[in-house]
């Protein structure tokens, strides 16, 4: 074996050992109660109430051009009225948490990354530690908590702004019938898609603080440390989001529609 | 009571420690001085666990750090107080959020046993009044005071002082110095300060150790140290540089 490649191996499976220390630090956290709660509150704002806007312009443009797109194939086959149906399925079970997670990844990853990221390098993680506190309660637990939460909450509200958004385009820009559309729609999607979605959604939260965190607490010295851990923060949690996503669909779908 | 046996630490190929051992006793006040890059800033973070010796010992109050995890340091840690080189300000926190710091998981203060307290704080280090500012609005020396009462604001018995007057002014570095040795005698604290000012370790040491070749070369008095006539001591006292060292420019 070539001495890069095993240098390669070595720290990938380091920074998986890092990773795993830092997610068994983060639920010891939880289970010892030495959370910082306040700023879990403030998190939860963060990445659930500041998110708002970005999460529902995506949801919304995703549902109308889902529509459209659809529209445009099933009108060859007179099956129009199924339209809404499909974006809406799709919507709760894949294109909602999915983008969901990449636009928080975006904003929240990339935001954790460089706020513990400069913290590390102007030496506040090691005041923080002089200071009796672990850096893994106050820093790592309370956004690893709203990334949980909020993400759910923020996918739940593009799958409905997307749905209704589709059913304006459907009904009022393509003249699809309303009573057909809305009926199918409700025939087709199930709690099951619904439930799906939102557990994906829990999942890429979690990773997208994870990550973000992760990266800004091992990031490199000075502003191109800063600059590089922010930029691995956002691909890394992208990735790991389309990644998981076909082993969820997989598994989910598997486990709840056998 | 401090004390380092044999310590050593690697940062990848390079040696930085190679051996250290020195012993600080309750209430003194030790200054160590060396080369910029010559290994006395990760010495001081060995002394209260920041980072991990690759071998040696660290007692503290005859309890060794090195083999504690983490969550075991954290109660350790709270025996110290720790100045860092650009005092570490939480830089999202005012001022008296940052000084507060320390008390916030105390549940028998009150909010206005706690304003109190910083208040008190913030007079030991001559500013009062600037508990709303934000660390973005202060200079580098209120930076530093700020910092300090940050950390004396909970009593601890050892204060490190990581570089307190690099890159001040004679003026505010001397009130910096001044502060140091009143925190000491105020406080009753074992203080140990890092620095490579010659001045400002005449000041508030009542001991000096020189950091030299990855070991504690020499330790004495200031009046030892100044009057010393080892030709290494000299050099450094003296800033004279070596003459190879010209030519890397």
């Amino acid at each position: 074996m070539k001495p890069f490649s095993k240098s390669w191996i070595l720290d990938w499976l380091g920074g998986l050992g890092r990773i795993g220390i830092l997610v068994e630090e983060a639920f010891g956290s939880l289970f010892r109660r030495t959370v910082e709660w306040r700023d879990f509150f403030y998190q939860l704002y963060f990445v659930g109430v500041k998110s708002q806007s970005v999460v529902l312009v995506t949801g919304a443009f995703t549902g109308m051009v889902l529509c459209a797109q659809t529209f445009f194939q099933f009108h060859k086959v007179k099956m129009d009225t199924a339209t809404l149906a499909v974006v809406s399925v799709s919507m709760c079970s894949e294109l909602g948490p999915v983008l969901t997670g990449l636009m928080v990844a975006g904003r929240v990853g990339a935001a954790f990354a460089a706020e513990i990221g400069t913290m590390r390098v102007t030496e506040q993680i090691d005041a923080l530690r002089t200071l009796a506190t672990h850096p893994v309660d106050y820093l790592v637990m309370p956004r690893l908590l709203a990334g949980f939460i909020a993400l759910p909450l923020l996918t739940a509200e593009s799958i409905t702004v997307g749905i209704l958004a589709g059913y304006g385009v459907g009904v009022y820009l393509l003249g699809i019938d309303p009573a057909y559309c809305w009926s199918n729609m409700i025939h087709f999607t199930h709690d099951v898609d619904v439930c799906i979605g939102l557990i994906k959604a829990f999942i890429y939260g979690g990773l997208v603080a994870l990550i973000g965190c992760y990266k800004g607490m091992t990031c490199g010295e000075g502003a191109e440390g800063v600059g590089r851990a922010t930029t691995e923060a956002v691909v890394y949690s992208s990735i790991a989001i389309l990644i998981t996503n076909f082993f969820l669909t997989l598994f989910l779908t598997q486990l709840f529609k056998p | 009571m401090i004390e380092v046996r044999d310590l050593k630490k690697n940062f990848g190929t390079q040696k930085v420690l190679d051996g250290v051992n020195l012993r600080i006793e309750s209430g003194e006040s030790v200054v160590i001085i060396g080369r910029s890059g010559g290994g006395k800033s990760v010495l001081l973070k060995q002394l209260i666990g920041l980072n991990k010796p690759d071998s040696g010992e660290v007692l503290i109050d005859g309890q060794d750090i090195v083999p504690m995890n983490e969550r075991q340091l954290l109660e350790v840690r709270r025996k110290f107080g720790m100045l860092f080189q650009g005092a570490a300000l939480f830089d999202s926190m005012t001022v008296a959020q940052n000084v507060a710091f320390p008390l916030r998981r105390d549940r028998s203060l009150t909010a206005k046993d706690i304003a109190g307290k910083v208040a008190e704080a913030l007079d030991v280090v001559e500013l009062p009044g600037t508990e709303n500012k934000k660390p973005s609005e202060l200079s580098g020396g209120m930076k530093k005071r700020v910092g300090l009462a940050r950390a004396i604001i909970y009593e601890p018995q050892i204060v490190l002082y990581d570089e307190p007057t690099t890159g001040l002014d004679p003026v505010v570095s001397d009130s910096i110095d001044k502060l140091i040795i009143r925190v000491r005698d105020h406080l009753k604290v074992t203080s140990v300060v890092v620095t490579h000012d010659m001045r400002s370790a005449r000041r508030v040491g009542q001991r000096i150790l020189y950091l030299l070749d990855k070991k504690i070369y020499v330790s004495g008095t200031p009046e030892e140290i100044f009057a010393s006539t080892d030709p290494k001591v000299r050099k450094f006292i003296d800033g004279v540089a070596d003459p190879k060292e010209h030519h890397t420019f």
